[in-house]
């Protein structure tokens, strides 16, 4: 094997193993932590693709941001103290069958579509590349990204302040 | 070497655990846990095509407008999820039936 398969299999192995775990743990800070090891495996392949950009926002965003915010959200509908963060699972079987039924459609269309494999991209940086588009030809769906994530932010804020009179 | 069809492995695996998780978990936390998993495997596959395709960032670009979105949806959804605990004290799905006629 290849030093590149080798990283291949042990990234993929911390993503879809941690990934596992955060779907089956009985307990939710087991699953928000394992979630973080499925960010990291994922930043991972990105960096295996050559998009270090990615990998880096990847963990800024995920690994900085979204699981903190979720690790916020099971404190905060949790009492602490109360030792009980189980999160009941319902209905395993059909899920399991819908779930796996994704799975086999997915590697079926995987395996037996003729992807049209160009010449591909060398490794190389990307970050000056990807400002320069996003400056260029990609400016309107930068600004709208950005009011729409203002927006989603001061709704958020709305949403959860207490009313007083209410 | 690594093909395209590795990534894309992963990546079915990864969306196919995300959707057990969204069916399977009565809490709203995990619920999201498994919508991340969905959206960081549509992203794997985004990031594959850009590097084995056309061999222009077009994926990558895509990549961080998901990227994106996922921080949105996050911060609105638990907003939601805090202010059902606060009427129901529970994040339990199967509890939030208020707007049930």
């Amino acid at each position: 094997m290849t030093p590149e398969a080798v990283i291949f299999y042990a990234f993929a192995a911390i993503t879809v193993g941690s990934a596992a775990v955060v779907v089956l743990a009985r307990s939710l800070i087991y699953s928000a932590f394992a979630l973080l090891f499925t960010f990291f495996g994922v930043a991972g392949l990105y960096v295996l693709l050559g998009a270090d950009f990615l990998a880096a926002t990847q963990l800024l965003i995920y690994v900085g941001g979204i699981l903190v915010l979720l690790l916020f959200g099971v404190m905060l509908t949790h009492k602490i103290y109360e030792l009980d963060l189980r999160s009941e699972v319902t209905q395993f079987l059909p899920g399991a069958i819908i779930g796996s039924g994704i799975l086999v459609l997915l590697l079926v269309t995987a395996f037996r579509t003729q992807w049209r494999i160009g010449p591909g991209r060398p490794p190389q940086a990307t970050t000056q590349e990807i400002g320069q588009q996003f400056l260029g030809p990609y400016l309107l769906p930068f600004e709208a990204a950005s009011v729409l994530l203002l927006v989603a932010l001061m709704g958020a804020a709305m949403i959860v302040r207490r009313r007083r009179e209410a | 070497m690594i093909g395209i069809h590795h990534y894309l492995v992963v990546s079915a695996a990864l969306f196919s655990l995300g959707v057990l998780g969204v069916l399977t978990r009565r809490n709203a936390v995990n619920v999201l846990m498994g919508i991340e998993l969905m959206l960081n495997s549509a992203n794997v596959n985004l990031v594959a095509f850009s590097r084995y395709g056309a061999g222009n960032l077009q994926g990558q670009l895509f990549a961080v407008f998901v990227i994106v979105i996922a921080a949105a949806e996050v911060a609105v959804a638990l907003a939601i999820v805090l202010t059902l605990y606060r009427l129901r004290r529970t994040p339990n799905l199967d509890e939030a039936d208020i707007l049930k006629g």
